[in-house]
C-alpha cells in the first residue's frame, strides 16, 4: 500500500537510479510486493484482462492506421480490400481489432456487475469507483468512433441516428441542438468531414483511456483492493504480494480469456459484427434495421422506449450518468453481497433487466411478443426495463440498505480462508 | 441454481415468442446447406472454386462486378489454385478499359472505349461503366457487386443459394408478383428484379460435373464465398496452431497456479 515501500536496489546502477527517479520502486511497490488480498477470486482477474485488451486495441489499431484511408470514398475499400485482402495479416490485424472492441466490452462488463456485487465502489473507493465510470463512457465513445470508419451501411446510418440526438435540444432552444448537430458533422450531412474528425479522435481517445487507467489504478492503490468478502484486511497474515500469487493467477485467467477471444477471431470472426456493413456506406439507401453494436443495445432500448424525443436523450443518457452516484445510492454498511440477501437477489434481477433491454433494443420498434395468445408490443417491454433500471438506482438500493438484515461477516480474511488453520 | 431463475425465465419467454406467423410477402429463412468451407477445418473445394469461377465469368459476371478481385488471386494460395500460366491466360480474355495512349485518347475514332487485354494486377472489369448504365440495363434495378455478398447478407452462403435457386415456385394464392420483376419466396419483399440466373445446362463443367442447377449454384456460392474471405484457409490453420498453442500454456499456466499457491488457500 502507499507509504512503505520493500525495494531494495540490488546494484550501484540502480541505486544511482532511484535517487534520482524511482521508476523501479514504483514498479515494484505496484505490481509486484504491492500487498493484495488473499481471497480474490475469478471475477477480480478483469481488471487486468481490460489493461491488456486496451494495449491489445492500441497495437492493433496503430498498424490499421498505417493502412486506413479516412475518406468517405475509399475508407470502404481501404478496410475490405487493403487491409483484408492485401496487407499482409491485415485480416488478422483487422479482427483481432473488430472482435477485440466486443471482447473489450464483454470484459468491461463483468468487472462493473463484479463492482457491483461486491460493493466495490463504497468507501473508500468512490473515486475509484467513478474514474471507471469515466473509462467506461470514453469506450463507448471510441467504440463509437471506431465503429463508423469502416464506412459501411451500419457504420453511416449509425453515425446518423446518433449524432441527430443532439437535434433534440431544438425543443429546448429553437436551432441549438441543429448548429451542434451541424458542428459535430462539419458539414450538413454526416459526410467526409464527419469521418476524418471521427478518425482523428478515434485515434487519440484510446490514449486519453489509458492516462484515466494510470489514476484508476492510483485509485486503487491507495486503499487497496476489495475483495469477495467486502470486509477490510487487518494485517499481513490477509494478503499475499501481487507477484508471484496474482501474476500467476491473473495468468492463467487471461489466458482463458485471450482463448475465448481468439476463437472468435479465427472461427466466427463475424459473429459480432452486422452484415450490413459489408456494404459501402451510401447516404440514399436506409437499410432496413439500423441497430447498434450489442454492447450499446441496453441504452438504445431505453432510448427508443421513450416517446419524446429529448426526453428518451435525457432517459439514455440519466442511465449513465446514474452510474456515477452509485457510491452514495447505495446506504448499507455492508459491502458483499454474499452477506445481503436481498440486495443478492436484487443484483441478479438487475443483470436480467439488462439482458433484457438488451434483446429489447435488437429487435425492430414494432417487434411484439405473443406469450399465451396475448400480444405484448416490445416496446413496453422496454420501458418497464427502463423503470426497472432506474428504481434499481434511485429506489430500491437506497431502501434495501436501510431494512435489509445482513449476514454475519467473518472476522478476517485469513479466518475465512484457511478456517482453523489461522 | 436460485440465482439464474430470473435469466432462465427470460429465455423461456424469448423462446416462446420465437414461432411468429409469416405473412406472405415476408422471405422464408434460407435453405440449410452443408459447405466445404464450414467448421473449424473446412477448406474450399477446390473443384467447387474453379467450377464456381466458370459460372461466374459465363453467366454471373454479365450484370454483376467482382471489383475487389484481382486476376492473381485466383492462383494465390487458398484459392481456386489455377497456375501462373492458367490465370494469365484467364486475364488475358478480358478487355480492359485501356490507358490513355500516346495521343492522350482513351476512344477510337469512333468513341469507342479503347481496351488492352487483362495482366494478374488487374481487377475484374465490371459490365457497366456506372450505376446508370447499369440501372438502365437492367430494369431500374442494380445488380449489386459480388465481391462481399457472402459477408453482407443475412445467411450468407446459404442465402446466396437459396435465392439463385428459389425460383421457379408458384406464388401463394392472391400474390402479387409485380410487372418486370419475379418470384422467389427468399428474397425480401418476394419480388426480386434478378430473373433466374441459372438453368440447366448453363454451362458445360469440363470435369464432367452435371450442371444442374443446385451444382452450378454450389460451385459459384463457394466462389463467391472465397472472394468475400480469400484468407479463409490461412484463418483457420493458423488458428488451429495458436490454439492449441494456448490451451498448452493455459494448462502450464495453471499447474504453475496449483503450485504457487498450493499453502495459501
Amino acid at each position: 500500500m502507499a507509504g512503505h515501500s520493500s525495494y531494495v536496489p540490488g546494484s550501484g546502477l540502480t541505486r544511482w537510479l532511484d535517487q534520482r527517479l524511482p521508476i523501479i520502486r514504483l514498479v515494484n511497490d505496484s505490481f509486484v510486493s504491492f500487498p493484495t488480498p488473499r481471497n480474490l477470486n475469478f471475477w477480480y482477474t478483469f481488471g487486468g484482462v481490460l489493461t491488456f485488451m486496451l494495449a491489445i486495441q492500441i497495437v492493433t489499431g496503430i498498424v490499421l492506421a498505417m493502412h486506413y484511408v479516412p475518406n468517405a470514398d475509399m475508407a470502404f475499400s481501404s478496410v475490405e480490400q487493403r487491409i483484408m485482402r492485401e496487407v499482409n495479416y491485415g485480416w488478422l490485424i483487422r479482427y483481432l481489432h473488430s472482435n477485440g472492441a466486443s471482447m473489450f466490452f464483454l470484459a468491461v462488463y463483468i468487472h462493473m456487475f463484479r463492482g457491483l456485487y461486491y460493493g466495490s465502489y463504497k468507501s473508500p473507493r468512490e473515486i475509484l469507483w467513478i474514474l471507471g465510470v469515466f473509462i467506461y463512457l470514453l469506450m463507448v465513445m471510441t467504440a463509437f468512433f471506431g465503429y463508423v470508419l469502416p464506412w459501411g451501411q451500419m457504420s453511416f446510418w449509425g453515425a446518423t441516428v446518433i449524432t441527430s440526438l443532439f437535434s433534440a435540444l431544438d425543443q429546448l432552444v429553437p436551432h441549438l441542438g441543429t448548429s451542434i448537430t451541424t458542428w459535430l458533422w462539419g458539414g450538413f450531412a454526416v459526410d467526409d468531414a464527419t469521418l476524418n474528425r471521427f478518425f482523428s479522435l478515434h485515434y487519440l481517445m484510446p490514449f486519453v483511456i489509458a492516462g484515466v487507467l494510470g489514476l484508476h489504478i492510483w485509485a486503487l492503490h491507495v486503499p487497496g483492493n476489495n475483495n469477495p468478502l467486502g470486509i477490510d484486511v487487518k494485517g499481513p497474515q490477509d494478503m499475499v504480494p501481487f507477484h508471484p500469487y496474482y501474476t500467476v493467477k491473473d495468468g492463467f485467467f487471461l489466458v482463458l480469456f485471450i482463448i475465448v477471444f481468439l476463437s472468435f477471431v479465427f472461427y466466427a470472426p463475424n459473429f459480432f459484427g452486422n452484415p450490413d456493413n459489408y456494404i459501402q456506406a451510401n447516404p440514399m439507401v436506409t437499410p432496413t434495421d439500423i441497430v447498434p453494436e450489442w454492447y450499446l443495445l441496453p441504452f438504445y432500448a431505453m432510448l427508443r422506449s421513450v416517446p419524446q424525443k429529448l426526453l428518451g436523450v435525457l432517459v439514455m443518457g440519466g442511465a449513465l450518468v446514474s452510474l456515477l452516484f452509485l457510491p452514495w445510492l447505495d446506504t448499507s454498511k455492508v459491502r458483499s453481497c454474499r452477506f445481503r440477501p436481498l440486495m443478492k437477489q436484487l443484483f441478479w434481477i438487475f443483470a436480467a433487466d439488462c439482458v433484457l433491454l438488451g434483446y429489447c433494443g435488437s429487435q425492430t420498434a414494432d417487434a411484439v411478443w405473443t406469450v399465451a395468445g396475448i400480444a405484448l408490443p416490445l416496446v413496453w417491454i422496454a420501458r418497464l426495463g427502463t423503470l426497472f433500471y432506474f428504481a434499481f438506482f434511485w429506489v430500491l438500493m437506497p431502501w434495501i440498505g436501510k431494512i435489509e438484515v445482513t449476514r454475519p461477516l467473518p472476522e478476517s480474511i485469513a479466518q475465512s480462508v484457511l478456517g482453523e488453520r489461522s | 441454481m436460485r440465482k439464474f431463475l430470473p435469466l432462465l425465465a427470460v429465455f423461456a419467454i424469448l423462446s416462446a415468442s420465437a414461432g411468429m406467423a409469416q405473412s406472405t410477402s415476408e422471405p422464408l429463412p434460407p435453405k440449410e446447406m452443408k459447405w466445404s468451407f464450414d467448421g473449424i477445418f473446412g477448406t474450399y473445394d477446390r473443384g467447387a472454386l474453379q467450377r464456381g469461377f466458370q459460372v461466374y465469368k459465363e453467366v454471373c459476371s454479365a450484370c454483376h462486378s467482382l471489383n475487389m478481385v484481382a486476376f492473381h488471386d485466383l492462383a494465390g494460395a487458398g484459392g481456386p489454385g489455377f497456375t501462373e500460366l492458367q490465370t494469365k491466360a484467364i486475364a488475358a480474355g478480358y478487355k480492359i478499359p485501356a490507358e490513355p495512349n500516346d495521343r492522350g485518347e482513351i476512344t477510337d475514332d469512333k468513341g469507342n472505349r479503347l481496351t488492352r487485354p487483362g495482366v494478374l494486377a488487374d481487377h475484374f472489369p465490371q459490365p457497366f461503366p456506372n450505376e446508370q448504365a447499369a440501372r438502365a440495363n437492367n430494369g431500374g434495378a442494380l445488380p449489386p457487386d459480388l465481391s462481399l455478398i457472402i459477408k453482407a447478407r443475412n445467411g450468407g452462403p446459404d442465402y446466396v443459394y437459396s435465392i439463385i435457386t428459389g425460383f421457379g415456385q408458384t406464388p401463394p394464392h392472391g400474390f402479387a408478383v409485380m410487372t418486370g420483376k419475379y418470384y422467389n419466396p427468399y428474397f425480401a419483399g418476394r419480388n426480386i428484379s434478378m430473373p433466374p440466373p441459372l438453368t440447366k445446362g448453363s454451362v458445360t463443367f469440363s470435369d464432367g460435373t452435371p450442371a444442374t442447377v443446385s451444382n452450378e449454384a454450389k460451385a459459384v456460392v463457394t466462389f463467391l464465398a472465397w472472394a468475400s474471405e480469400p484468407q479463409l484457409e490461412a484463418r483457420h490453420r493458423i488458428g488451429f496452431e495458436v490454439l492449441a498453442f494456448l490451451v498448452l500454456l493455459a494448462g502450464l499456466l495453471f499447474l504453475a497456479y496449483r503450485k504457487v499457491w498450493h499453502d495459501k488457500h
